[in-house]
């Protein structure tokens, strides 16, 4: 069996002496008979050779795809080698959360860096550290403005993320607030509908763009209108897709906030991600979650501590902003490499080359008889197509041949291209897809 | 040291994507941003030297003793961070066919099962992301029971320990409910009459942590969870303290119905410096139908997905945090039947080891045999000379030595929280309270030094005052 203790038996044993004891059961004398386990029900301990060939074993039953063309929330973008390579350093890797700056001026401030990027990124005044996940920011984002008094109602995009829509209805439900989703219309969300919604109760608009069928909201439109009856909007965004697009600031949102798994963290069957979040300063002490900030120590250097920590639930307890204790560091420090080794070229390079490639694949796909856009809207890297024949169907076809077709939706297709997918690629499965329905007629 | 943005410099680029291959798509300039991100453009030599600088100004477990109370630093094994690298792992996207992903869904099943025999629970849900996600989750499986019974409506609060952690209050409030504090008795546990006292028909549930945030295992266990059983409510257990009992005693048997646990204290996954963690929730059967969608569930050919049929919705996408499970998952294999209760009495081993060393000099807040951490209270050593527990905690940033967690739980007023851990040996053990003896005597000999701590860091104690007022939270570019 295998351990991670260092001490022998016999220095295990020296120990115990030392403190008047014989055995280790007698450790656990003050726990009531009715509550001990004499022993668990699980397999034999292994040796590492043994744990490296058990899971090596088991992650060789997952079918890696050469060619994704799907997302729908997890997106398969380029990680430059030096994000791995410096994420995987041992003392970021295992440092705890650093509340000791003096020893922890490494972490502080790679998520000081991390939240001038985001802000940068969404056009916000000011960033938090990160939170779980693009659901969980949603979520945190439209609590933000409740009130619990006069504003305890938030309405919801019915054209966001289905799963973020989930996640919402959770956190929202717990509080008794009011959620509203509004339907939605050609792929996008309804925006009348929307105004009808939207009254003074509200405290915050969620929407989402790129929403969940890749299309471009008129976001100005929704933002003027919900301001107008006095509620805040939080705007879901693909981060990727700022490199070029417009931004939550500058269409006036008040909240940004968005899975940053795009920006250098892998597919990893859905996690772990990061949950960014921005708002604009009048917001800034609602703001949930860790939030790093400068200061100076004794001798007057600048350095960088955890801050405005009177939001938080060591502090407040029961009357925290949210029960959130960390972020996702790692992650965070992740996200903000990629940046880095980006730059605002590599970046402006990611977004053009899925939008170009999105396009290319849509006019190819679309000579295809009865693959036809389902909106004529603008879209960024992911569009909504109908099928012909069965979407499980074709995927299936396609997977034979190593490609992860789009996401099946109502019997429509959501298709999805990033800079990953080069024009050889889509040809490879445009060719394919034709084929494939030559056979099935 | 400089800041990414202090390094940039304009023009410098990485040659990382290839040109576009098709025609460059147009958008209309309306949905165009004006300006780019001012995002620092830096070589790679430069990027990854400055990580470098910062690497060196980070404390990880593998730079030195961690007894961070409460926080269970023990080391983080190496093959467990390969095997979560694995490219079957990372390299799948999470709406695959289910037909595709049947390894990720064996990892998943297969760490429910052991976790759910650890904690003596009957399911899993691996989907929270972090222990308070989980505090939160599993006091949803309370608020929908009690709403199945139409008894929602009254059963509105939660009684919280006052030593709790301060998530558990916070996570009952996003759950809905009020909190209800009840006090400690002499011995450090729950004050019986005090619970007794404030159960009722509007108790909706009891979170407690167990052995306490003090290191100790609450002897009255049993009649706790029998008190809020008899008055309508539901037990949680707090998993933060997990790493004491694993295989000696269960929540489930302790009569706990629910539990979430910490994947990154418990089962060894790193912290990340503050993340991804994992906080997967486990609950008697009775309660399972209400746990977050999808369930990973046993087929016949290995694990798939299924809907649990009452269930709470999601409360984070897709699964959870997978590959710090995939870590979670290879040292429960690596430790197994003998390793794991090896493991829990280890740490409570070398937990009353130091104990006993610092006793002599330092008061014992609950002087008792404890768990897999103590309290020690610099209540007197205040009173005596002026220093404190930061002065403490900071004097031993000196020493290369993480400092213990201070100030909790808060019923200590001068809490210094020490938890070794089992992958610390007797050396490190008598050094650091060989260290930590010192120190003690230079308090009362010193005080200053103590005070003007830490002398060998590179930056001394932060104005954190100045931070919280002027509050500077993101560069400012020129």
């Amino acid at each position: 069996m295998g351990s991670y203790i260092p001490n022998t038996v016999d220095e295990r044993l020296e120990m115990l002496k030392s403190l008047g004891l014989s055995s280790f059961d007698e450790l656990y004398s003050v726990v009531p008979e009715a509550a001990r386990v004499r022993e668990l029900d699980l397999p034999d301990g292994l040796s590492e050779m043994e744990t490296v060939a058990a899971v090596s074993r088991i992650a060789a039953k997952n079918k890696v795809f050469d060619s994704i063309f799907r997302g729908a929330g997890a997106y398969c973008h380029y990680i430059p080698s030096v994000v791995k390579a410096i994420t995987s350093k041992e003392d970021f890797v295992t440092a705890y959360t650093p509340y000791q700056a003096e020893i922890s001026q490494g972490v502080l401030q790679s998520i000081f860096e991390y939240q001038t990027q985001i802000c940068e990124l969404t056009g916000m005044d000011v960033s938090n550290a990160s939170v779980y996940d693009g659901a969980t920011a949603a979520a945190e984002a439209v609590l933000m403005n409740v009130d619990g008094r006069r504003k305890k109602k938030v309405v919801v995009s019915g054209a966001a993320d289905p799963q973020v829509i989930k996640v919402i209805r959770t956190y929202c439900d717990s509080r008794n607030v009011e959620v509203t989703v509004v339907p939605v219309k050609d792929c996008a969300t309804d925006t009348e509908a929307l105004r009808s919604a939207v009254d003074r109760e509200t405290a915050t608009v969620y929407i989402q763009s790129p929403n969940y069928y890749g299309v471009l909201e008129d976001a100005e439109d929704i933002i003027s209108a919900s301001h107008e009856a006095g509620a805040k909007v939080a705007m879901g965004v693909n981060p990727i897709s700022l490199g070029i697009m417009k931004t939550p600031g500058e269409y006036g949102a008040d909240i940004a906030c968005g899975e940053g798994q795009p920006l250098g963290l892998p597919l990893s069957f859905g996690g772990p991600y990061i949950g960014f979040m921005a708002a604009k300063k009048d917001m800034m002490r609602k703001l949930p979650g860790r939030i790093v900030g400068q200061t100076v120590d004794a001798d007057g250097r600048r350095c960088f501590v955890l801050t405005l920590q009177a939001r938080e639930q060591h502090i407040r307890r029961e009357k925290a902003s949210s029960n959130i204790c960390s972020n996702e560091a790692l992650c965070a420090m992740t996200v903000s490499v990629y940046l880095a080794a980006m730059g605002p070229e590599g970046l402006k390079k990611a977004a053009v080359c899925s939008a170009s490639h999105a396009h290319y694949l849509a006019k190819e796909l679309s000579k295809l008889d009865g693959f036809e856009l389902v909106s004529g809207r603008e879209f960024f890297d992911e569009f909504l197509m109908t099928c012909p024949v069965d979407p499980d169907k074709l995927n299936e076809k396609l997977a034979e041949n190593g490609i992860l077709g789009g996401l099946p939706i109502d019997g429509n297709i959501l298709w999805c291209a990033t800079e990953m997918n080069g024009k050889a690629d889509i040809d490879r499965l445009v060719a394919l897809v034709a084929d494939i329905v030559k056979e099935a007629e | 040291m400089k800041l990414l943005f202090e390094i940039s410099s304009s023009g410098r680029r990485q040659s990382l994507l290839p040109d576009c291959d098709v025609n460059e798509y147009k958008f209309d300039p309306s949905l165009l941003r004006s300006e780019a991100p001012r995002l620092p453009e830096i070589s790679e030599v430069d990027l990854d030297r400055h990580y470098t600088e910062l690497a060196g100004e980070t404390f990880g477990v593998n730079s030195g003793f961690y007894p961070l109370g409460s926080c269970t630093m023990k080391y983080n094994p190496k093959v467990n961070e390969e095997l979560a690298s694995l490219r079957g792992f990372t390299g799948i996207h999470p709406l695959q066919p289910e037909s595709t992903v049947k390894g990720s869904l064996e990892v998943m099943g297969r760490t429910q099962a052991m976790l759910c025999e650890i904690t003596g629970m009957d399911k899993m849900t691996l989907q929270p992301a972090a222990g308070a996600h989980g505090e939160y989750t599993g006091l949803l499986l309370i608020r929908n029971y009690h709403r199945d019974r139409g008894e929602l409506g009254r059963r509105t609060k939660i009684i919280v320990p006052e030593s709790a952690h301060g998530t558990n209050p916070a996570s009952a409030v996003m759950a809905g409910f009020t909190v209800v504090s009840v006090p400690s008795n002499a011995q450090g546990g729950v004050d019986l009459d005090a619970l007794r006292a404030a159960v009722g028909d509007d108790t909706a549930g009891l979170m407690l942590t167990n052995p306490n945030t003090l290191g100790l295992f609450d002897p009255g266990i049993l009649e706790i969870t029998k008190i809020i059983h008899d008055a309508g409510g539901l037990c949680y257990y707090d998993g933060a303290n997990l790493n004491a009992v694993m295989g000696h005693a269960r929540p489930g048997d302790m009569g706990f119905d629910c539990v979430h646990v910490n994947l990154h204290k418990t089962f060894s996954t790193p912290h990340g410096g503050g993340g991804p963690g994992s906080g997967p929730v486990g609950c008697k059967s009775f309660l399972a139908k209400y746990l977050p969608s999808p369930e990973i569930v046993e087929t016949a050919d290995g694990y798939g997905f299924s809907e649990a049929e009452n269930s709470m919705g999601k409360v984070r996408s897709f699964y959870g945090n997978f590959l710090v499970v995939v870590r979670a998952f290879a040292y429960m294999l690596t430790l197994g039947r003998q390793g794991i209760p090896e493991a829990s009495e280890n740490a409570v081993l070398n937990a009353n080891y130091m104990m006993r060393k610092l006793a002599p000099a330092y008061k014992i807040a609950y002087d008792a045999q404890c768990m897999h951490e103590f309290v020690m209270d610099i209540g007197p050593l205040k009173d005596e000379v002026g220093v404190n527990a930061m002065d403490i905690a900071k004097r031993l940033l000196d020493f290369g030595i993480h400092p213990p967690t201070m100030y909790f739980p808060l019923i200590v007023h001068e809490a210094l929280m020490i938890e070794p851990t089992e992958t610390e040996s007797k050396e490190t053990l008598d050094r650091a309270c060989e260290v930590l003896l010192e120190i003690f005597k230079e308090a009362k000999e010193n005080p200053e030094l103590l005070h003007s701590a830490p002398n060998d860091c590179s930056i001394s104690r932060p104005d954190e005052v100045n931070a919280a007022r002027n509050p500077v939270l993101k560069y400012i570019f020129e």
